[in-house]
């Protein structure tokens, strides 16, 4: 499953969905807004997508982590427009009969979005507004 | 032949807009057109790096000819999580 949205992220809903009686592990990463980027105060974020593509993509990337690892289903979900600092911008949820598969792949997951979802954060400090260039290993 | 042309994040600072219907005449590929676009906003010309490209929503090279795209989008590094 994976969503493209403006809404908080329901991660207890997430967790309902993904598990099922088979399943003896969930692992899940959240990323949330920081109030801080590279010694500079964050005020919030907007997060800005290629919608259709990066739903897409998002699509591609759920299904090849479900047939590289032994999981059972996966979740993810990425939250577009403006954030305050707290919220959740982004979750992976897995679930697996066993708890290795799942955490491997949930790294991987989470690597493999960054890297490839087109979605885009605009920082919004106390003093200026910048683009996030995705070359900072960070 | 029209493709419609998408430009997302600091690209969009250098242009102004972030969609624009464009002329591609049979043959025209990725390159071509974007060079076309760094013509008209020199600013893409000094990025530092390439934008990755996608041809209706399909990550692309930039050979790629456009005689059978419909949308064409320019990609500066992703950002998101």
């Amino acid at each position: 499953m994976v969503i493209l949205q403006t809404e908080p992220i329901d991660l207890a809903s997430l967790f309902e969905q993904v598990r099922g009686d088979g399943d003896g592990a969930v692992v899940h990463f959240v990323g949330y807004v920081r109030n801080h980027h590279k010694g500079r105060e964050v005020r919030y974020l907007e997060y800005h997508g290629y919608d259709e593509m990066a739903e897409a993509e998002m699509r591609r990337l759920a299904d090849s982590i479900r047939t590289e690892f032994e999981i059972d289903a996966i979740a993810i979900v990425h939250r577009l427009g403006r954030l305050e600092i707290g919220d959740a911008s982004v979750a992976v949820v897995i679930s697996s009969a066993h708890r290795r598969p799942a955490f491997d792949a949930c790294r991987e997951a989470m690597d493999r979005l960054k890297r490839t979802v087109p979605i885009w954060k605009k920082e919004f400090f106390v003093d200026g507004v910048e683009w996030v260039d995705g070359r900072d290993p960070c | 032949m029209t493709v419609e042309v998408r430009l997302f994040a600091v690209l969009t600072d250098h242009t102004g807009w972030s969609r624009q219907s464009m002329d591609a005449p049979a043959g025209r590929t990725v390159e071509q057109l974007w060079q076309q676009l760094v013509q008209a906003h020199p600013g893409l010309g000094s990025l530092g790096y390439r934008p990755m490209v996608a041809c209706d929503c399909r990550y692309s090279d930039w050979d790629s000819v456009l005689d059978d795209v419909q949308e064409v989008a320019f990609l500066p590094p992703v950002s998101g999580g």
